[in-house]
Order: structure tokens, then sequence, then C-alpha cells
């Protein structure tokens, strides 16, 4: 059978049980797929042998017939997820040759439930920006392309999103911290979803900003987030911000019904200078859901525009702290050192050549906004700020809004290069709509919903209240169905 | 707040990058802009809010004070860009 590799996880589930193909057939058409798109650069660390042994075992398992829903599914992993003997570098040099003696939670779940890897996929590095062109490999292409040029497939999980959107996986794992699993998916016409903070373990997942950090799903439905998200979601005593929450039946929620259910229409979301399309795709979205039998209401969340500069406060902060363990001494890179250089200079020389410039320029501001004398000023402020936003979405849930309708992006994918030379002020600007989630801890997804004028795919976040992932994606499922979003990239490479 | 050379270098240092000296003024340059970036925080009225710690109220969870783990020397050693007799090397630190 051919392009079994196009399919979506709950239709391969459904074949494989019914023993259409098997998962070695499945994995093979990925295996094909990924080798044939060696331009689009997503796929960086290519584990063949090892997805044709899981998807041997995946077979026998559902043979057995009683293999949980992501049994025998090919899946690509975000570089950042520390698996077991392949390279997990983050996309970044200090990492070169690094092989985990361990595997992250998020990835041992997935492979209990028989789930297949195919490779790690690219990113920015250390999961730092928002156009895919900070990671070591080079950047990555989007596979959506309308003139000559190459556009980015966003960040930071952009090698992701470039493999879910070219069929080269059925899903991938992505990360989120400012914006990272939902721009990326916005800009390539899937569908990305970051939990509730704590829903995930962020045990073995490579560390950027531990308070703002959550995995999830990319796929190309939501009934895929919600089977994926089952299958990652856990309670991990190794992750201290685990929360004790059983999982619940995510797939189980989309009923289809949204009936009475209040959409609110934040109005410190309507950015000046936004495009008219962007809005009008926005006003659409909401009549989609008014049209299923929603309420939309107006709300205000007065602290939005401070969630950006408090963001780019605290996120740079962890890092700082998170990413001093790269030191050329346990793992990753060490630099070549000169006669008499001491300790200090093997520090500073390997970590100047192992991080690339948006790395290092976080890593010094953090650690410039901890430094005595501006903890004050810039940090602990940030952090009271960051209550203030998260007091704002509280009081909006606590007048009866079950969940909120915005913009996933300010814009659609951007040309490779395009940004470059900038201020690195207007690259923070992709995560405009998408940080205060972060800030806040809130479940946020992005759903494609319409293409503008150049054919370029656009996408709408819904924000829902924390651990309502279910009802979050029911929501979704009713705005992805009204809006029979079913463009594909056309194949170019 | 302005970054001077002399701060961002120092900076640099904190965070054990090295940087060229001739480089330091671009880098105090696109620091200055970022910070520009932070001072919009000044506006928000900040009295009597509590820093946020974390999302959810919740109590670090506690486990039995036992070992759980342990014994592993060697697959910690493994990456190790330079591992010798059991141990981590670098240069010398102590004359």
């Amino acid at each position: 059978m051919s392009d079994l590799n196009k399919l979506t996880i709950a239709a391969a589930r459904d074949g494989l049980r019914k023993g259409d193909f098997t998962s070695l057939e499945l994995t093979e058409a990925c295996l094909s797929a990924i080798e044939g798109a060696g331009v689009l650069n997503a796929f960086v660390h290519n584990t063949p042998e090892r997805a044709r042994q899981m998807a041997a075992a995946a077979d026998s398992r559902i043979a057995g017939g009683d293999a949980p829903a992501m049994c025998g599914i090919p899946l690509g992993i975000k570089d950042l997820f520390c698996t077991k003997d392949v390279p997990s570098q983050a996309a970044s040099r200090i990492l070169e040759g690094f092989l985990p003696q361990y595997e992250s939670t998020v990835t041992q779940n997935l492979w209990d439930a028989g789930a297949v890897m195919l490779g790690k996929l690219s990113m920015d590095e250390f999961a730092m920006g928002s156009s895919n062109e900070s990671a070591c490999y080079g950047p990555v292409v989007n596979p959506w392309k309308v003139d000559d040029r190459q556009l980015t497939p966003g960040g930071s999980s952009g090698g992701s999103a470039a493999a879910v959107a070219a069929d080269l996986c059925l899903a991938a794992t992505g990360t989120d911290t400012g914006g990272s699993i939902r721009q990326p998916a916005a800009f390539t016409g899937t569908v990305g979803l970051k939990p509730t903070y704590g829903r995930v373990s962020r045990w073995g997942v490579i560390a950027f900003a531990s308070s703002l950090d959550q995995a999830g799903p990319m796929t190309k439905s939501v009934r895929d987030a919600a089977i994926m998200l089952g299958a990652m979601a856990s309670v991990d005593p190794r992750d201290s911000t685990s929360a004790e929450r059983p999982v619940p039946d995510y797939e189980a929620a989309l009923t289809g019904d949204i009936r009475g259910k209040r959409i609110g229409i934040p109005r410190e979301y309507r950015m000046e200078g936004m495009s008219d399309e962007i809005d009008a795709l926005w006003h659409q979205a909401a009549e989609m859901l008014r049209d299923a039998g929603a309420e939309v209401v107006d709300i205000t969340l007065p602290h939005t525009k401070y969630a950006l500069p408090a963001y780019y406060v605290i996120a740079p902060a962890e890092a700082s702290s998170n990413l001093a363990r790269y030191d050329g001494v346990r793992y990753g890179r060490r630099a070549k050192l000169g006669a008499g250089d001491g300790v200090v200079e093997m520090y500073e020389k390997t970590r100047a050549e192992g991080f690339g410039p948006e790395v290092q320029r976080r890593v010094m501001i953090g650690t410039y906004v901890l430094s005595a004398g501006f903890y004050d000023a810039y940090y602990n402020r940030a952090r009271k700020v960051r209550a203030l936003i998260k007091r704002d979405f509280d009081q909006v849930f606590a007048d009866g809004i079950d969940a909120i309708l915005t913009p996933a992006t300010p814009s659609a994918a951007f040309g490779l290069g395009e940004m470059s030379g900038k201020d690195p002020v207007e690259m923070y600007l992709n995560d405009v709509f998408t940080v205060t989630v972060n800030l806040a801890g809130l479940p946020g997804i992005s759903v494609p919903v319409g293409l503008d004028r150049q054919g370029l795919p656009l996408g709408m976040q819904l924000i829902g209240r924390p651990w309502d992932e279910g009802g979050l994606l029911n929501l979704a499922q009713s705005l992805e169905s009204a809006a029979g979003f079913t463009a594909k990239p056309s194949r170019w490479w | 707040m302005a970054i001077t050379e002399d701060e961002a270098r120092k900076v640099a240092h904190l965070a054990r990058i090295a940087v060229k000296d001739a480089d330091l003024p671009a880098l105090a340059q696109e620091l200055n802009g970022i910070l520009h970036f932070m001072e919009q925080l000044n506006e928000v009225d900040v009295e009597g809010v509590e820093p946020m710690t974390g999302v959810e109220p919740m109590r670090l969870k506690r486990r039995q004070d036992i070992v759980t783990d342990g014994e592993m020397q060697a697959l910690i050693l493994k990456n190790a860009p330079d591992a010798r007799e059991g141990f981590f090397a670098v240069p010398k630190v102590v004359e």
C-alpha cells in the first residue's frame, strides 16, 4: 500500500488493528519519505534500524490483540529529548557526540505504548528561537512554498512541524517554552498542543527555562493530539513539578458538542499593525464556534502587553542557570586548550565555541538580570508581573469563560534569512500571542484555520483552563471541522 | 541603566563565555537593546504583589530518605571529554 506515511494516527491505529497493513509497512513508508526529503533538513539523526525493530515488536503486540492506540505508530522526536544511546544534542555544538545513558520519561512512555522512533528532529539551539535558523545542523526548510523563497517552519520545534507537514512521520514530539510548539504548528498547517504546566514530565528533556518548559504533541489532526497527549502524559516521581493527577482519556472528551461553552476574545490581542487577514480569520473562527453553539464574549487581559518583556527576563534567567552545566567536564564538547590554560579558560573557551550567538546572548542577559544589584529591578519585578498576568487569566476563568480564542502568530511563515541582521527583539515579537500561556502555565493549542493570500497556512490559538486539555481539545476539534482545513504543501522537494 | 563595555566584559566573565575585546562594543549594544525592551516592566504597579514562583500552589513532593539510585560510575563517565581512573579530569586547578 502506498502513501501510508500520509495517514493520521487515528487512521493508522484503525488500519493496524484491522490488519489492513503492518507497522513495518507504515514505518518503511515513513523511512522512504524521510530519505526523499533531505533538503528539508528536518531529521538530523536517523534511527532506521531501531525503527524496524520497534515496528516488528509492535506488530506482534498488535497481533496479540490488546495494543494501545499509539502501538506501531512511527514518530519523530525533537532533539531536546534524551533518547538512550541516540544523539540528543539540542541542536547545539556543545552537546556534540553526547549519547544519553537514559531515556526521557515522555519518550519512554511512548515506547511503552508501542510507538516507533524514526529519528531525531532539528530545532532551534536549546529551543531558543522562532525560525529554526539557530540549529547547529543548519536551518530547517518549511515544506510550504509559494514562490522561489525558502520559508522557515518556525521554531523552536521547526523540525517537528516540517516533518509532520511533509508526512515524514505520523506525528512528532515538541516542546514549548514561549510558543515553540504552537508557532511552528501555525506556520506549517499542523496541530500543536502545549499542555498545562506539570501535565507532561520534564524528566530527561534538556532544560531551557524550567518554570515554563512543557512538552506536547505535534500532529496532523486534533484527534491525533488527544491520542498522543494521552500517551505522553503521566505522573512522574522523577519530576518534582509533575502533577499528581490521573491522566484522563482525552480522545473520549471529543464529543463534538460545544453548546453553551463561553469563548473569550481578549481585546488586548488586537495588536497594532496586525495583518487584516489574520484579523478577518480571527473573526471567522469566532463565528464558527458561535455557529457550533458556543457563546462568544469580549474579555480583557490587561497585562498582556507586559508578557513579552517579563518572559525575556524570566526565560533567560532560568536558562543562564540551567545552561551552567555545559562546562566541558561531564559531557559534550571541550575546547582545545592552549599551554597554561586553567579551568576557567576551559569553561570560557568551551562555552564560547559550543554555544551559538542567540544562546550566548540569552545566557548573558540572564546572568545580568540575576546579578547582584539587578535581581530586584529585573528578575523579581518580572516575576511579580508574571503573577499579575496569571491573575488576569484566573479572573477571566472565574467569570465563567471556558476558553480564549486568539491568533497563534502575528504573520504567516517568513523567508529564511529575512530576520537575520535585525534587532533580536524583532524575532521575539513572534511569540507575542503565545508567551502569556507559558507564563500562566495554561494549556494552549494551535489549529490550522485557513490560507492567506499567498497560499500559506494561518493558525488560531485556543487557550484553556488549567488541566482542561479535554475541553480544550473538544473546542479545537469543533473549530477544525468547521474550518475544514485540508490543504497540504505540494511536493517540491 | 545602560551597559558599558566594561560591564559587558564582566557579564561575559560571570557567564563563563570568552568574548574578544573587539566584540564587546557590539555585545554591549545588543544587551542594551534587550534591556531597553525590558524596561517597559517599570510601568506596571507591582506594589504588594508576591513574585510568582510556581504555576500551581503545590508543595514540593517528599519521599523516603533512602538511596534509590547509584552504582553507575561507568555510565556517568561515559560521555566525559576526559575521564581518568574513575574521575572527571580537568586542567590543573591548584598550583
